[in-house]
């Protein structure tokens, strides 16, 4: 008696579309993923448990390390743009429009204002060099409130005037950075009666 | 489960010499599995790298001298930050506190047990859980700003509703430099 035979079937399976869609995933996750930017003032920040993230935007970052060297940085091309307008307004230095344009894309800067354009006008590169820029003046000349407070007022205004949102300040420190820098730095936002700001931690890995 | 296709090639009989046929397929296993190993590595570390934000919220300063606030000193704790990653805690007030100042580390088996031990003491003496521990924070010049933020993060963990960030004072630089952890 013939026994019944059970047709025999390879058992590859065509690869070929599954292999499009990963790499077609993989493609998208690497073109979203936004690159991260070198930074002038490399921080180590502390640890914390906290988990909420930071948003993206209409935020200031003041980054403090290296014996007070601050550096400020504010997200949005025509925000930056609109900030250095009007901080050339109150100082009155005139800039042109290519150096507004190479402005808008600089992450973050700490020069006074006096060399900005120096800055701007560098190659990419070259203004990441460490040691170059001495970090954004902190005290304040006489009656004259403080650079970083002008260019933080400014950044505000940018950010109200184009968003129509409040500008929200947060604050990413070295761990080893000594406590009255820190202060000094508290007390330009509080002169400026923002009292909230946010701490930019990085999250805890170990359980202590 | 590559696949060679090897029939055809016979024998040439004719005198032809014909290339063998061979199957264009390739085994794609090893490349989807790489495929599928980088996509999950890209989407991990594009949700993991945003930085976190702890808030904080500090008093008016226009305000604070309107309303002088009258604070029980039973219920305040004041936490010193020294040097050297160490700090000192005591409570009530400086010139005569309710326990000796002692001083201590920061972390799980150092401030947060007294936070937590403080915090209940605290709860039973008033009877009233809204009427918890007030805690004021005094870093010194010479802590640093991992220990700032360690001790905010304290305050999380402890569940501490009510604290301060308060300037130093005198007398409590005193207390520091004579327990050594201020130079």
């Amino acid at each position: 008696m013939p026994r019944i035979k059970v047709a025999r079937k390879s058992t590859a399976i065509d690869m070929t579309a599954m292999c499009d869609v990963a790499f077609l995933l993989l493609t998208f996750f690497i073109l979203t993923a936004t690159a991260r930017q070198p930074e002038p003032l490399p921080v180590d920040t502390p640890a914390s448990t906290v988990k909420f993230k930071l948003p993206d935007l209409d935020i200031a970052t003041l980054t403090i390390g290296q014996k007070g060297k601050v550096f400020f940085g504010v997200p949005g091309q025509p925000i930056r743009r609109r900030t250095l307008e009007l901080m050339g307004e109150k100082y009155q230095i005139q800039f042109s429009e290519e150096e507004k344009a190479r402005f808008s894309v600089m992450e973050s800067f700490g020069v006074p204002i006096g060399n900005l354009k120096q800055i701007i006008m560098m190659k990419g590169d070259d203004r990441l060099k460490p040691g170059l820029q001495p970090g954004v003046p902190l005290d304040s000349v006489g009656q004259r409130p403080s650079e970083l407070h002008d260019w933080i007022l400014s950044a505000r205004y940018a950010t109200k005037e184009l968003n129509n949102v409040d500008m929200r300040v947060s604050i990413k420190g070295d761990s080893k950075e000594e406590y009255p820098s820190i202060e000094k730095l508290l007390g330009i936002l509080q002169d400026q009666n923002i009292n909230k700001f946010s701490l930019i931690t990085s999250l805890r890995t170990g359980d202590e | 489960m590559a696949e060679l296709d090897t029939s055809g090639g016979g024998k040439n009989k004719g005198g032809k010499v014909r290339s063998k046929k061979q199957s264009t397929r390739v085994d794609l296993t090893a490349m989807v599995d790489l495929a599928f190993l980088l996509i999950t590595f890209f989407m991990l570390t594009t949700t993991l790298a945003k930085p976190q934000a702890m808030d904080l919220a500090m008093p008016d300063k226009e305000k604070q001298d309107q309303q002088e606030l009258t604070v029980a000193d039973n219920r305040t704790m004041t936490i010193l930050l020294g040097a050297d990653n160490r700090l000192e805690w005591y409570m009530g007030l400086v010139d005569n506190p309710l326990t000796p100042p002692q001083v201590d580390n920061f972390g799980r088996n150092g401030i947060r047990k007294a936070l937590i031990e403080n915090s209940k003491k605290v709860i039973a003496a008033t009877g009233d859980p809204s009427k918890g521990l007030i805690v004021l924070i005094k870093p010194s010049a010479q802590s640093n700003y991992r220990n700032f933020v360690d001790i905010l993060d304290e305050m999380k963990v402890s569940n501490i509703e009510r604290y301060a960030i308060v300037d130093i004072s005198e007398p409590d630089i005193q207390l520091l430099k004579r327990d050594g952890i201020y130079k």
